[in-house]
């Protein structure tokens, strides 16, 4: 029995001469190919995201309806006058809907290995973990458009930026570095549960607490001790007093600090265990 | 011969149940290895340890002689895979899933483009290329699914179960381009849960049961061992139903039943009968209206070879009658 070392010796499948293969893995030419299979893998979601338009809703209408909603129901009962709860809310609703949005990537993902399109990407000679990167990469796309949609529905309804254009567009990138980092989360949930709605599910019950139980919509010092206590330690809660300082001015350098201190912390933590889970499971 | 495919001893444990219990297989370059078995029988973790999906927990085995745990990416770059659930991305038109995979393959867009139109071409899905690939007919998403593991020209291809759930017509068109694949000299593993669709593919076939191979050999050889295949032969004229007996009864050992009405049946050795019945009726002027070798079914290739009818996956282990001696 003998073996056959010289690959280039197999037999081509079509008479037309074999195209290049790519480059040869190792070095700065990894890197690059790596870099543009993860940039293809990105450029997938957002077709897909371009094709149904539809499936943006959680990060379009969604928000839209929570800013009316608690601007026009409860905004002069919590904040005296509306246009001050206006104010105060824009910037924590950015963050809740990029941080809610973040949490489709875990259905969709599990869906995908469902259907068995990750099979496909695991039998091509690609990074094992790019077709993951590439998708957590996409999502930046849905989370622009829902930074947004925010944005701009509240100069609609009369919310300013109080500091410069700098400052805001660094909460923006902030609320997004941060959503980024809990798409890891996402991936790692929608990696151990078996169906695509129990990812959903469990999406939302992480996010309640951690978007409703902050500074998001009220004060903190309006609550209970017990709630304080909570709204304190969660990392939401620095996100947001983060974006509103940069967005309407006062102290940023602490929030910002704790902001980007847990958005890597999180990815640190997430993204080995949720590339560990998708090696498990597929 | 030079093998594209070699696996020795594969074990491949999920949990308690053991669905690889040590596997040997060979495929020589450039010919058919079918991979008979029913549901369970472990096929597709065999499919999927070759194509690098799976880690195996004992054995060892190589592609073009390249390693599948050691050099994973060397065997990825020679290897296609189609699976029994079409794996093409639903959202993405066949145009968008083929380019897809050509970027990821590294070759520059244009190449891309050319080869992604290429292959819709030669699969008959050009008029369906800018149409997303969930509203393709099965056939068509299958076709799909094979031209996507096609882009990058595997010298080695793995099919499983191409044929599962396909209507009899579609069936045949992918039997077409699995030859069409052949003749360009792709080395093809192909599993199936038929015996006439690895009869009629594949150079050797290798019997896998609860995890082991139990039989191996060229279809010849397995359909030797196996037997269970019969003449059908129906008269146009009832008449002629004694003098067929007689021709039936000279060339089987066994004596010719009638299955139904107007039919009869005879268990015969080989092909070979076919055409010594056809020759005989010939002669004596016998007009028939139906004409036919069965091949037995797979649960009777089983029943041969194990002396049980198939059965589920999860019973135990029966290692009574395990034969090896085909090959």
């Amino acid at each position: 029995m003998s073996t056959l070392t010289a690959p280039d010796t197999a037999p081509s499948t079509s008479a037309i001469p074999a195209a290049p293969m790519g480059s040869q893995y190792g070095g700065r030419d990894g890197l690059r190919a790596s870099t543009q299979h993860v940039l293809t893998l990105a450029g997938r979601t957002i077709t897909k995201i371009r094709r149904t338009p539809e499936q943006l809703v959680d990060a379009t209408l969604q928000p839209i309806l929570f800013v009316i909603l608690f601007v026009y129901l409860f905004g002069a009962a919590v904040a005296g006058s509306r246009h001050d709860y206006t104010e105060f809310v824009i910037p924590s609703i950015m963050a809740q809907t990029l941080l809610f949005a973040s949490m489709t990537i875990g259905v969709n993902l599990n869906t995908d290995i469902k259907k068995g399109v990750f099979d496909r990407f695991r039998s091509l000679p690609i990074s094992r973990s790019a077709p993951l990167i590439g998708a957590v990469l996409g999502e930046l796309v849905r989370f622009v458009i829902g930074a947004c949609f925010v944005i701009g529905f509240g100069y609609v309804i009369g919310f300013r930026v109080h500091t410069n254009a700098f400052e805001a567009i660094a909460g923006v990138l902030l609320v997004l570095l941060f959503a980024i980092s809990v798409c890891w989360v996402s991936v790692f949930i929608g990696m151990l549960v078996r169906e695509p709605g129990a990812v959903q599910g469990f999406g939302f019950l992480l996010m309640f607490p951690l978007t409703f139980g902050s500074t998001t919509f009220v004060k903190a010092a309006t609550l209970p001790g017990w709630l304080q206590a909570w709204v304190h330690v969660n990392p939401v809660t620095h996100l947001v007093e983060a974006v509103r300082g940069l967005m309407l001015g006062g102290p940023v350098a602490w929030p910002v600090a704790q902001s980007l201190l847990w958005s890597f912390g999180i990815a640190a933590v997430f993204m080995p265990l949720a590339i560990r889970a998708y090696r498990r499971k597929v | 011969m030079r093998y594209a495919v070699e696996a020795e001893g594969l074990v491949k444990r999920f949990g308690s149940t053991k669905a690889l219990d040590g596997v040997d297989l060979a495929v020589a370059e450039g010919s058919v290895l079918g991979v008979l078995g029913p549901n369970g029988a472990g096929k597709t973790t065999a499919v999927r340890i070759l194509a690098t999906l799976l880690t195996p927990d004992a054995g060892s085995a190589r592609v073009l002689g390249h390693d599948v745990l050691k050099d994973g990416v060397k065997v990825r770059r020679q290897i296609g895979l189609t699976g029994q659930y079409a794996s093409v991305d639903e959202d993405l038109t066949g145009t968008e899933n083929l380019v897809l995979i050509g970027r990821l393959l590294d070759l520059p867009r244009r190449d891309a483009r050319s080869r992604a139109k290429e292959l819709l071409a030669s699969f008959d899905l050009t008029e369906a290329a800018d149409r997303p690939a969930k509203n393709y007919s099965g056939g068509m998403r299958r076709r799909l699914d094979l031209a996507a593991s096609l882009v990058g020209r595997p010298a080695v291809m793995y099919l499983d179960e191409p044929t599962t759930g396909l209507d009899p017509s579609k069936r045949e068109d992918m039997w077409k381009l699995v030859r069409g694949l052949v003749a360009d000299g792709t080395t093809v593993l192909l599993t199936t849960q038929y015996l006439d669709e690895a009869d009629a593919l594949a150079d050797e076939i290798a019997v896998i049961d609860h995890g082991k191979v139990i039989a191996s050999g060229t279809p010849a050889e397995l359909k030797h061992i196996v037997g269970g295949q019969t003449i059908q032969v129906r008269p146009l004229d009832p008449e002629d139903l004694p003098a067929v007996a007689g021709i039936l009864n000279t060339i089987s050992t066994g004596r010719a039943e009638s299955p139904a009405r107007g039919v009869l049946s005879v268990p015969v050795a080989g092909d070979e009968a076919l055409a010594d019945v056809a020759i005989r009726l010939a002669a004596e002027g016998i007009a028939v209206a139906e004409f036919s070798l069965r091949l037995p079914s797979l649960d009777e290739v089983f029943f041969s070879l194990t002396g049980r009818h198939e059965t589920p996956p999860d019973d135990p282990e029966s290692s009574d009658i395990t034969r090896e001696d085909a090959a």
